[in-house]
């Protein structure tokens, strides 16, 4: 392979680090309505009156709505495939509020000073209802969060709303009970991971306005442009092709911007007023009134014999999606269908449980998307059933995972009703390269290194998935231009991860040409081919595809043009990249030349090559991780010494993303595993919403962080690639949580490990 | 209020309210490279030079920088240009939302430390935050960049 495995520069690079103008606020043109929300400052209440007289007497207020102007259809605002899994359980303004941030008030004024003068006159009459704050008591809690009569969903989720149930889900194969009662050993332990903020460096915003042909026009930092113009005309009830959506580059996403947590609001005011508009959200609202990871607890029982055979998983979730069930019921699937098959030995495995409404912030898509929950869990037992056995944990792994060639009915279904079998995997190979790496030989499980220090270490394993099968789907186009380069159509959005240049490397690696040829264009939901966005790990391997066969079939056009141009027959056609030759007349045409020639009045044909995919299956990229770390048996404060992450995710388009995909990806982990956690006061009000008092990683809270590869050859991935997105981030929560037990003995069960509950765990040993 | 600037190296009269930050007031005249992350001085994002030394422009009042100088990463781009190179070569430019901030302060260490070692660079660096790389790609580059071993 020339240009695919290589490690490309991102074609975007050099601008975007430089300061150019490309991100969505650099785009307005300055004379939009500055939009602002008024918000609740209650955790559940339903509004009685709201007084807009002297607000919009405010100079400069073009329009203050309320809910009593908006559209009486609920939505959702999780970016899904329609028809989505989420509830349509919100308007865009709603009677009843039902997290503090919660929207009450959408004011449109010339500049954010009068908007927010207008916002502080507005008067309010609430109706205070008891909130539902503790996800543990929500089911059968009196105050229903939802009490409306009018949320649907589009497929049987397993609500139930009057006891605050969202979505529930049951995976089962073979008799857990049964297997648990025969097994020699059982571990059980309750898991709790924490809500997390998604902390992209660019807010939430979007501006929108009314195009020449009187289309609503939506410039905004998303993930999905093709599921918010439905989401959009959904929610305003306006016909889909009266919306066009644009993306320009994006300052971060992490799975934040897969919900369309702002669009409607900007353009609600432009379809009121007419008048282009714009909102930014600060990093207030973009904490506090957006989404967060779900925060779950997890009850997990594991069976095995004497020798460490598991025989079975079984595993007791409950989700916390806040006050909106945004991602809720594939968050919570997803926590088990990603992390059972990893111990494919097991004969019988569960997983079920519900996701439940409280009154907070809504939680949606991150990074991971509740295989990180669902990890910390298995992984955390995994560990301590290691520990039960008197066993070495690596070699617990290696006795249990899942092999390349094994089937697993979790993985999914073959169209002949048989388990999908695991087409790659050097998951075996991550687990022993990983070991050398951090000396595990050596370290584990413990050193002491002085009467107060003591360094240890600890692992993990996981696997995610590429892109959802038979849901997601991405189209490509190449188009020829006249002077024989390309260019390629995405509705693919790069939120920095460089997927344009990949998919711009796969393009080019076809079409034997060199990267100065393809110019990438994504997206804008009236130019781009559909793709249903980057999410879900999807456009590696799904948008991958859909290029390789859109420049495969630009290929079988460029010699079926030639063929016609020499007239003769296609097989006598040879096309190097460069030069479409003859074989047998020794006539040949440079593709630029040719390419003039095809667009002119001569030729009078533009060449186009189209491409879909879709994939059958979602093939599991693997990671085994290692952490070790220094504990002050005084303090309880940790030090992540070395964190060691070997990684397979197929073949890698290109060596240089993928390793920072990887340390990107770390580093949250780490900062879940450590320092993050969004807290809620006892009123329900958030009280981590800036970074003083949400701290994510700095480069000072990192250990060294070594990261290599085992590829595995994926078959039916794009030159073998997999996914690497969100694998990435999985394993340092309980990597980390099983080398403090190691040092001290204290499981935390309990995220973020932090020095008082290590230090309290100590004590109570003593 | 009308204050007088040299914004990399020309001299402008701006116009800017007594309550508005550097930040917003370079942006409203063009300087679309600074960006915003934060409402707390915590991340860097919005770094530019004073009299040639690294300042969170959300945390400065326009109103106090009249006279003085000002640099945003327009002004310096072949310099900019060069790092940036390094960064791009490592894939260390993810969102690139963090750069513009990050390469103003990197330029301004390169100023300030001679042969700074890598404890040096991180802890100059540790006011610039970046969610995307993990921060590993981005030391590469920068000891790349200044030959450090
Ligand atoms: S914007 Fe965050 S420090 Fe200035
Ligand atoms: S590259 Fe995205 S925040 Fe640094």
């Amino acid at each position: 392979m020339r240009i695919v495995n290589q490690p490309i520069s991102k074609i975007d690079g050099m601008d975007i680090t430089t300061g150019k103008p490309v991100y969505t606020d650099d785009l307005a043109h300055g004379h939009e309505l500055a939009v602002k929300i008024l918000r609740s400052p209650y955790a559940f209440a339903r509004i009685k009156a709201i007084n807009l007289e002297k607000a919009s007497r405010i100079p400069g207020v073009e329009c203050i709505l309320t809910y009593q102007d908006v559209p009486k259809t609920r939505f959702t605002m999780a970016g899904q495939s329609y028809p989505e899994p989420s509830p349509y359980d919100r308007l865009i303004l709603d009677e009843y509020v039902r997290y503090v941030g919660d929207e009450v008030a959408i004011i449109a004024a010339v500049d954010e000073k009068a908007a927010e003068k207008a916002m502080k006159l507005i008067k309010v009459e609430y109706e205070i209802l008891e909130p539902v704050l503790d996800f543990e008591k929500a089911i059968g809690h009196p105050s229903v969060v939802h009490p409306e009569g009018d949320v649907t969903v589009n497929m049987d989720i397993g609500m139930d709303k009057t006891k605050n149930i969202a979505s529930s889900c049951k995976i089962e194969v073979g008799d857990v009970e049964a297997e648990l009662k025969n097994s020699d050993v059982v571990v059980e332990g309750t898991y709790y991971t924490q809500a997390q903020a998604h902390a992209m460096m660019e807010t939430y915003r979007a501006l929108t306005y009314f195009d020449h042909n009187g289309r609503l026009t939506i410039v905004s930092s998303t993930q999905i442009p093709f599921h918010v113009r439905r989401i959009v005309a959904r929610a305003l009830q306006i016909p889909m092709g009266r919306v066009r959506v644009i993306k320009p580059r994006i300052g971060g996403g992490f799975g934040g911007k897969q919900t369309a947590s702002v669009e409607v609001f900007p353009a609600l005011v432009t379809l009121k007023t007419g008048k282009p508009a714009k909102i930014i959200y600060d990093r207030r609202e973009t904490f506090a009134c957006t989404t967060s990871r779900h925060a779950m607890r997890i009850t997990v029982r594991l069976g095995a014999d004497k020798e460490g055979n598991i025989k079975a998983i079984d595993m007791q979730a409950l989700s916390d999606t806040g006050a909106y069930g945004e991602h809720a019921p594939t968050v919570f699937a997803v926590a088990g269908y990603k992390t059972l098959p990893l111990y494919g030995k097991a004969r019988a495995v569960r997983y079920m449980g519900h996701a439940v409404y409280t009154n907070k912030m809504p939680a949606g898509a991150l990074r991971g998307y509740g295989v990180t929950q669902g990890t910390f869990a298995l992984e955390s037992a995994i560990n301590e059933l290691a520990a039960k056995l008197q066993m070495d944990p690596a070699e617990l792994r290696e006795k249990n995972i899942i092999r390349e060639g094994d089937a697993h009915p979790v993985l999914g279904e073959t169209p002949e009703g048989k388990p999908v079998v695991l087409a790659s995997s050097a998951l075996d190979r991550c687990i022993k390269r990983g070991k050398e790496l951090i000396g595990w030989g050596e370290k584990y499980p413990r050193k002491v290194v002085s009467d107060t220090k003591v360094r240890a270490v600890g692992m993990a394993i996981t696997m995610q998935g590429s892109g959802i099968a038979g849901i997601d789907t991405a189209s490509a186009v190449i188009k020829l231009n006249d002077d024989g380069f390309y260019t390629l159509l995405l509705g693919s959005t790069d939120m920095g991860t460089g997927s344009d240049t990949t998919m711009a490397q796969i393009a080019a690696e076809v079409l034997e040409t060199t990267m100065d040829k393809i110019i990438v264009h994504a997206a804008d939901t009236d130019i781009s081919p559909y793709d249903t966005g980057s999410y879900a790990s999807s456009t590696a391997y799904v948008t991958g595809n859909a290029v390789i066969k859109a420049a495969e079939d630009m290929k079988k056009k460029i010699i079926e043009a030639g063929a016609k141009l020499f007239g003769v027959d296609s097989e006598e056609i040879e096309f190097d990249g460069e030069f479409v030759r003859a074989i047998n007349k020794h006539q040949s045409l440079s593709l630029d030349e040719m390419a003039r020639r095809l667009i002119s009045g001569e030729g009078k044909l533009q060449l186009v090559g189209t491409g879909t995919f879709g994939g059958d299956t979602s093939p599991p990229p693997f990671i085994a991780g290692f952490a070790e770390v220094e504990v002050d048996t005084e303090t309880g404060k940790i030090d992540v010494i070395e964190y060691v992450a070997v990684v397979d995710c197929g073949t890698m388009i290109n060596p240089n993303l993928v390793r920072i995909q990887v340390e990107g990806g770390l580093v949250q982990g780490i900062g879940m595993a450590m320092y993050e956690d969004v807290k809620y006061s006892e009123r329900g009000k958030m009280q981590t919403d800036t970074f003083m008092q949400y701290k994510i990683p700095c480069r000072k809270d990192i250990g060294k962080i070594t990261v290599d590869f085992e590829p595995s050859y994926e078959p039916t991935g794009p030159f073998g690639a997999k996914s690497v997105g969100e694998v990435v981030i999985n394993t340092p929560s309980p990597a980390i949580a099983h080398a403090v037990y190691n040092a001290v003995g204290v499981n935390i069960r309990n995220l973020p490990i932090t020095p008082e509950k290590v230090i309290m765990g100590i004590m109570e040993k003593k | 209020m009308q204050i007088k600037v040299t914004i990399n190296e020309k001299m402008m009269e701006l116009e800017a309210p007594y309550d508005e930050f550097l930040m917003d007031t370079l942006r409203r005249y063009g300087f679309l490279s600074v960006k915003k992350g934060c409402n707390t001085g915590s991340c860097g994002l919005c770094t530019v030079w004073l009299d040639g030394k690294p300042v969170l422009s959300c945390s400065v009042l326009s109103v106090r920088v009249n006279g003085r100088n000002i640099t945003t990463i327009e002004g310096v781009q072949k310099e900019a240009r060069e790092f940036a190179d390094f960064l791009v070569k490592e894939g260390a430019d993810q969102c690139g939302f963090c750069s513009p901030g990050f390469i103003m302060t990197v330029l301004a260490m390169k100023r300030e430390l001679s042969n700074p070692t890598e404890e040096d660079i991180i802890h100059y660096l540790t006011g610039n935050l970046c969610r995307c790389t993990g921060y590993q790609g981005q030391l590469r580059a920068i000891k790349k960049y200044l030959g450090v071993v």
